[in-house]
């Protein structure tokens, strides 16, 4: 192993957030030689002992230099919090048409599960010049994916979704680490993040062995698992239609809203008394325990997919068709 | 004015002045307790703001007669108390003297009746784990904070009543006179409990209910 | 407020005995109610615990020197690192400079016979030890193994060791900080002797005051969070558990609104007792005493408002990390200030080279390193790629280790002739300085470099990129062990072979100075009067040409 695959700037944003690392480097070097100079410069002027002059200084201007280093204090300060705050707000959004890779964190492994179907254990293989979007869960604790050429992490929580995206601009081998403590083996909870070309990227996918993309698995789960029992337009129990509810904004029966996002449509199953949505009766079976985290990103995957085959017709992708 | 030199204590040099100062040590030290219970609280308002539903189904739950009873039984408490108080600042010894274990009564009586209620719960299964017999999940929640929040408040009022009973036999003894310090900063805690469970009331037994 | 008169009552032992001649047996030790023996068992509990905590944090960083290790298991390993946190910050750092140096100098300092509740003040320690016994009972069983920070659900349902045990030791020991924090607040509010106002009290006094504020408003929530940890642990009340409906980011928040006034807790008091000792050796007034006072002030306030800045990646909202962010730049101007108002006071003084001296001149560097290096982990970028990593760990060292220690080892030295009666061996004293100066910044400079190249923290192994930085570390926390042996020795050596100190050695104008050194147990002989400002160690509009000690008025009985 080798430094740079640690602190090699693999993408625009790495570059941005080690030009803030430079800037306040610089301000703290400059600050650190002022005091220590002034420190050194009033012993040896005014040891004990010296002849120097040591009258009081004047209170107006004790009050003037007092107010004068304060506000310049103040004003450099904001002056860095702004460009902080720049380069946070516009690393802030996601694009909305990023590769999505669904990431599976537990004690002390890594599970990356990409749009392909493809599967990876604590290695994650990632196409450059593309905006990659990590959708991670936890299995158990708290951990963190830290992919430190990209100068990225996030904590990982149990049942909950949390993101990281980026779009790397440099290919390589790289280093990634659990950043937050989870147990015995954290320390060796890492692997490598595996930078390719687009091209290279299409080619490694499709040699992967697993054959059915993430939402023909979720497709045959839906089935398997009996959903497209009650989630059919033809079925005789009132269910919600899930054709292009990804995305949109649903209506709770307490009243509030929330968008159909990955969170939410995992919460319909895991907690489905909280998610139900308005005008429907409260009979959607508790699926915890029933299906693992794998198999919900696949389920999720097959009802996005519903979204964005709305055009191909009723023909393939209607749940529960004539199979 | 022998017995109130007894009083007087290091390093204060006179009673009025020890007085104040232990009402601020004890006020200083409330605000310490806000904190705590408030940090509780605000778990409290925290889950029950994204979890609506759930915590008015636990609600309906809670045993509201004996809720109701202890309410009584701790605001009459912190009258005998405020009573006691008056007495020992204007050298009413004996008033004192019955204020305060008629506070220490009203305090176990109080305890008596939450252990009973207790009872009561765990004979329905209101304790998160196996049996629970409510749903949603978040219903599990609201009683988590249930058993924690009377929990700690009655290990603070079975505190207050212990030293009620230690100040009590002090003052008895002749150990202490009643127009000390002391009556001070036990009133002031005694207080501070029943100004919890005047929050806790609400939250846990008024909240499910229509 | 008002000034107060206090009628005295003349001591017993005006004839001359000091506190230490009051009772020679343990049991007069450990029934004391006076403040300064109770500063002395404080001392020398904690003293005990910075030995253990120590060790531990040794044995961390001499199996750092392989990256695959050298003789501990991972649950060994992740087991040392969390005791040295809990013991360092709580039973060490936590109670430190106030416990010891609050209770001993703070009621002599205005003008006070004791603290206002002597009784709960021997409480107090009494909580310390009872906390201690946890922490010692849960070393002796196992150990834990969360960090210091005790996050769920690692804590609350996966760690296999003595969480409950470490979590009621914490507890515990909250109270005592707490009951200390009541004490001095009732202490400075009404105990202050004639002429002593508000802003007559020496910064010391104000860092005990402001320190106090934060104990009492903040220890209990960390009291809470741990008993919630506790209460999913043992009874199975599903708090943090989002099955239902619970959130482990609830403890974080509740965690650090706590762990981050904390921090300050532990750095208040160290500016406190660098004001005292800059103004004694250069021989100087304080430059800007009210701007001093109210930066105090307002880092004990602001720093109830940035805890967000520990969760900037643990998955709270984006515009909760822009506000986190901005509150911890602001939080960061009293402290520049006070790092100016230290540098100006310099100038002009008459400036000596005494331990003390080079123990606050250490704190003012590296302070200001540490304070520095908060601003790159306050700005959200940098802290996604640096949190969680070495770069942290060296940060908060620079601060707890480089600051809080430094000024605790100034105040040590400082009063030591007032405490003890005895002088110190002033050569020994000005190279253990210099050398746990040194020792310092081999230990952590190199922390800082490899934190930012990508090392994160709590790694028992890692990758062997970094192994030149772990072993530059390691090597630098052997001279700084042996920076800290060197105070031990010679400091226990003065007690029984010291040269007797007169009782003000250094000339220094505060009231505690003006009493014999050791003090009687009464403190004062005469009743203590203040009719001027402090750090009165030179005289208004007069120019000093000649170099010449300058005269501190006698205030009250200094021989």
């Amino acid at each position: 192993m080798n430094i740079s695959q640690f602190n090699t700037e693999a993408s625009d944003y790495a570059t941005k957030v080690d030009h803030l690392f430079y800037l306040e480097s610089i301000i703290s070097g400059l600050v650190v030689l002022l005091v220590s100079g002034l420190i050194i410069v009033f012993f040896a002027l005014y040891y004990r002992g010296s002849r120097m002059p040591r009258g009081e200084v004047p209170e107006r201007k004790s009050r003037e230099i007092e107010i004068g280093w304060t506000v310049a204090t103040l004003f450099s300060f904001l002056f860095i919090f702004w460009w902080a705050a720049s380069d946070q707000l516009t690393a802030l959004a996601p694009p909305k048409d990023a590769l999505e890779i669904h990431v599976v964190a537990k004690q002390w492994m890594w599970r990356f599960q990409h749009p392909s179907g493809a599967r990876e254990i604590d290695e994650l293989h990632v196409p450059a010049h593309t905006d990659v979007r990590l959708a991670m869960t936890s299995q158990d604790v708290i951990h963190d994916l830290y992919l430190p050429a990209l100068r990225l992490k996030q904590d990982i929580l149990p049942d909950r979704y949390t993101y990281e995206w980026f779009n790397a601009t440099k290919t390589g081998i790289f280093h990634f680490t659990c950043a937050e403590f989870c147990g015995t083996d954290h320390s060796i909870m890492a692997g490598s993040l595996v930078i390719m070309t687009p091209e290279d990227y299409a080619r490694w996918t499709a040699a992967q062995p697993e054959g059915d993309d993430l939402a023909h698995q979720g497709k045959a789960l839906f089935l398997s698992l009996g959903c497209s029992g009650c989630h059919t337009p033809g079925s005789s129990v009132h269910a919600p239609d899930l054709n292009g509810v990804y995305g949109h904004v649903v209506h709770l029966s307490d009243g509030s809203t929330r968008t159909a996002d990955e969170a939410y449509l995992r919460d319909c199953m895991l907690l489905p008394d909280s998610t139900r949505v308005a005008g429907f009766p409260p009979i959607m079976p508790n699926f915890t325990g029933a299906v693992d985290e794998g198999q919900i990103v696949e389920l999720v995957a097959y009802i996005k997919s519903l979204s964005t085959d709305q055009d191909a017709g009723a023909q393939d992708q209607s749940p529960g068709g004539q199979q | 004015m022998t017995e109130t030199a007894g009083a007087l204590r290091e390093p204060w040099p006179d009673l009025r002045l020890q007085r104040e100062g232990v009402g601020l040590g004890m006020w200083i030290f409330l605000a310490s307790e806000v904190l705590f219970f408030g940090s509780l609280f605000c778990g409290y308002a925290v889950y029950r703001t994204f979890n609506v539903e759930a915590f008015r189904i636990a609600g309906a739950h809670t045993e509201i007669v004996y809720g109701s009873i202890n309410t009584v039984l701790l605001l009459t408490s912190s009258l005998t108390m405020t009573i006691a108080l008056r007495a020992a600042t204007a050298e009413l010894r004996n008033l004192t003297l019955y204020c305060l274990a008629a506070t220490a009564a009203l305090g176990a009586a109080f305890v008596l009746c939450k252990g009973l209620e207790y009872h009561e719960d765990l004979k329905q299964h209101l304790f998160p784990g196996l049996h629970f017999p409510l749903s949603p999940p978040a219903t599990q929640m609201f009683w988590g904070f249930y058993w924690i929040m009377t929990g700690i408040h009655a290990v603070h009022l079975t505190g207050g009543i212990v030293v009620v009973l230690v100040v009590f036999t002090l003052f008895k003894r002749r150990v202490i006179p009643v127009q000390g310090s002391t009556m001070e900063g036990v009133a002031i805690y005694w207080h501070f409990v029943d100004s919890v469970w005047l929050v806790l009331y609400p939250l846990l037994y008024l909240a499910g209910r229509p | 407020m008002t000034d107060i008169t206090l009628p005295f009552v003349p001591p017993l032992d005006a004839g001359g005995e000091s506190y230490l001649d009051e009772g020679h047996t343990i049991l007069s030790w450990l029934t004391t109610t006076d403040h300064k023996r109770i500063a002395i068992l404080y001392a020398l509990s904690i003293t005990v615990f910075f030995f253990i905590g120590g060790v531990a944090i040794g044995l961390v960083r001499l199996e750092l020197i392989s990256p695959t290790g050298l003789f501990l298991t991972s649950d060994e390993y992740n087991r040392l690192f969390t005791i040295h946190g809990i013991i360092m910050v709580w039973f060490f750092l936590v109670p430190s400079i106030p416990a010891t140096m609050g209770n001993f100098i703070l009621p002599m300092m205005i003008g006070a016979p004791d603290v206002a509740f002597p009784r709960l003040n021997l409480m107090s320690w009494y909580l310390y030890v009872g906390g201690a016994a946890f922490t010692i009972y849960v070393l002796f069983s196992g150990g834990v193994d969360t960090g210091w920070t005790f996050y769920p659900p690692f804590s609350s349902d996966y760690s296999h060791s003595n969480v409950i045990g470490a979590a009621a030791g914490v507890f515990i020991v909250g109270f005592s900080s707490i009951a200390t924090g009541v004490n001095f607040l009732a202490t400075i509010h009404m105990l202050r002797c004639p002429g002593m106002t508000w802003l007559r009290l020496p910064l010391f006094a104000w860092s005990m005051y402001v320190v106090s504020m934060v104990m009492v408003l903040a220890t209990p929530v960390l009291g809470m969070s741990l008993l919630l940890i506790s209460a999913q642990r043992l009874f199975g009340l599903p708090i943090f558990d989002p099955s239902a409906g619970g959130d482990p980011l609830l403890f974080q928040h509740l965690f650090w609104f706590y762990s981050h006034p904390a921090v300050y807790i532990m750095i208040l008091p160290a500016m406190g007792v660098v004001s005292e000792v800059f103004t004694c050796f250069a021989r100087r007034r304080l430059f800007g005493y009210g701007f001093m006072v109210f930066a105090l002030i307002m880092i004990g306030v602001v720093g109830f408002m940035v805890w967000g800045h520990h969760m900037f990646v643990a998955g709270q909202s984006p515009l909760a990390n822009l506000v986190f962010s901005f509150l911890s730049f602001i939080v960061a101007v009293p402290s520049a200030i006070k790092v100016f108002n230290w540098t100006a006071t310099l100038y002009r003084g008459h400036i000596g080279f005494e331990a003390p001296m080079i123990y606050a001149l250490g704190f003012l560097g590296l302070f200001t390193i540490g304070g520095l290096t908060g601003l790159f982990l306050a700005s959200v970028p940098i802290d996604i790629a640096a949190t969680d990593s070495y770069f942290v760990v060296a940060h908060f060292h620079t601060i707890m280790v480089g600051g809080t220690v430094s000024a605790f080892m100034a105040g040590i030295h400082y009063w030591w002739p007032k405490v003890t009666g005895k002088l110190y061996n002033e050569f020994w004293a000005q190279f253990a300085a210099i050398t746990m100066f040194l020792g310092f910044n081999v230990t952590f400079l190199p922390q800082f470099v490899m934190g930012w190249l990508g090392m994160p923290r709590r790694y028992h192994y890692y990758p062997d990129v970094f192994q030149i930085w772990h072993i530059l570390s390691s090597g630098g926390a052997v001279i700084l062990g042996a920076a800290y042996l060197m105070p031990l020795v010679y400091l226990t050596w003065s007690l029984f072979y010291g040269e007797k100190s007169p009782d003000n050695p250094w000339h220094a104008t505060g009231l505690e100075w003006q009493t014999p050194s050791p003090p009687p147990k009464s403190n004062f002989l005469r009743p203590p009067r203040i009719d001027a400002d402090p750090y009165d160690y030179h005289d208004f509009g007069r120019a000093a040409e000649t170099g010449d000690e300058s005269r501190a008025r006698p205030q009250g009985d200094a021989s």
